[in-house]
């Protein structure tokens, strides 16, 4: 099966690359962007019986290494 | 005996066992980190700056996972002394041993200066060779060092006075001026709630001889080597 998960930081944590991306995005006369929040994207083949304990797995490998809980939320964005 | 763990990606682990072994003559061994026990006579654990496992994922995720891990993580939870700097604090914190976590500086810079850090308490077997207020040079190096965590967590570590250490001007003023890295509180090191866990982004190690940045860090390593010491007599 192949899964893609994204990690994002959690709203109220300073985000200062995205911050120095959203600047650049201005220098290159791209003034419509307000914000830009950076994050992670992983792409995972793994072996499941089905997509439920695929989700499961893979909720628990974001929780434990994927992403930290401090800062961070994931999302598991599909699943096939 | 001294155990500074060595990681794929350590820098730091030479300098951490010149400064224990040359400068204040104690017993200091390098523990690679595939070793799955820590040596019978360990008494401190050292886990020292670097690039562990080349920073992949986050600071400090993937040396968590290291053989050796299980072992300090053992050490800690038996009372045993574990310091970790830069590096080695956050790996301490991804590792659960410390809460929080050392996210990327405030400017995106990575900064390499010497840094005047003021102590919260100096009864604390890290700072016992220190006074409450005094105001220690300690360089920083790193790119990712602004100290996070959420807000109840940030009061706990207030309430319990876990913190040690917080960025200051060269007068002791703990201001936003003299925040290097964007860490909340200033914060430049931490201790656990039990007090045998030490992180601090500085490198007392690399303040251990005059005329090359001053001896400010052997009052921190040498704190925790009376510790040790004082343990073995009791």
């Amino acid at each position: 099966m192949k899964a893609t998960i994204c990690v994002t930081l959690k709203p109220d944590v300073l985000d200062p690359q995205g911050q120095a991306i959203q600047k650049a995005c201005g220098t290159l006369g791209y003034g419509q962007v307000s914000q830009v929040r950076q994050g992670k994207f992983f792409e995972i083949d793994l072996d499941a019986p089905n997509p439920e304990a695929a989700k499961r797995l893979l909720g628990e490998i974001a929780e434990k290494l994927l992403s930290n809980r401090i800062i961070e939320n994931y999302r598991i964005l599909s699943i096939e | 005996m001294i155990a500074v763990i060595q990681f794929p990606g350590s820098n730091d682990d030479r300098d951490m066992l010149f400064a224990m072994k040359t400068i204040l003559g104690a017993e200091a061994s390098l523990i690679w980190h595939q070793e799955t026990v820590l040596p019978a006579k360990t008494e401190i654990v050292l886990l020292p700056g670097g690039f562990s496992y080349g920073d992949y994922l986050r600071c400090g995720a993937m040396a968590r996972f290291s053989p050796v891990m299980g072992a300090v993580q053992r050490f800690a939870d038996a009372g045993g002394f574990v310091l970790g700097t830069c590096n080695g604090f956050q790996v301490l914190c991804e590792s659960g041993l410390l809460p929080g976590i050392l996210l990327r500086n405030r400017k995106l810079h990575f900064l390499c200066q010497n840094t005047a850090v003021r102590v919260e308490r100096s009864d604390t077997i890290f700072t016992s060779r220190t006074k409450p207020g005094e105001v220690l040079w300690i360089p920083i190096k790193h790119g990712e060092g602004a100290y996070y965590a959420d807000t109840k967590q940030m009061q706990r570590l207030e309430d319990n006075g876990q913190i040690l250490l917080r960025y200051c001007d060269a007068e002791g003023s703990v201001t936003e001026d003299a925040n290097p890295n964007g860490s909340l509180h200033n914060i430049a090191g931490i201790v656990n709630e039990r007090g045998n866990v030490f992180g601090l982004m500085p490198h007392p190690e690399h303040a251990v001889e005059e005329g090359i940045g001053g001896t400010d860090g052997l009052k921190i390593l040498g704190s925790l080597l009376d510790a040790a010491l004082a343990r073995r007599k009791a």
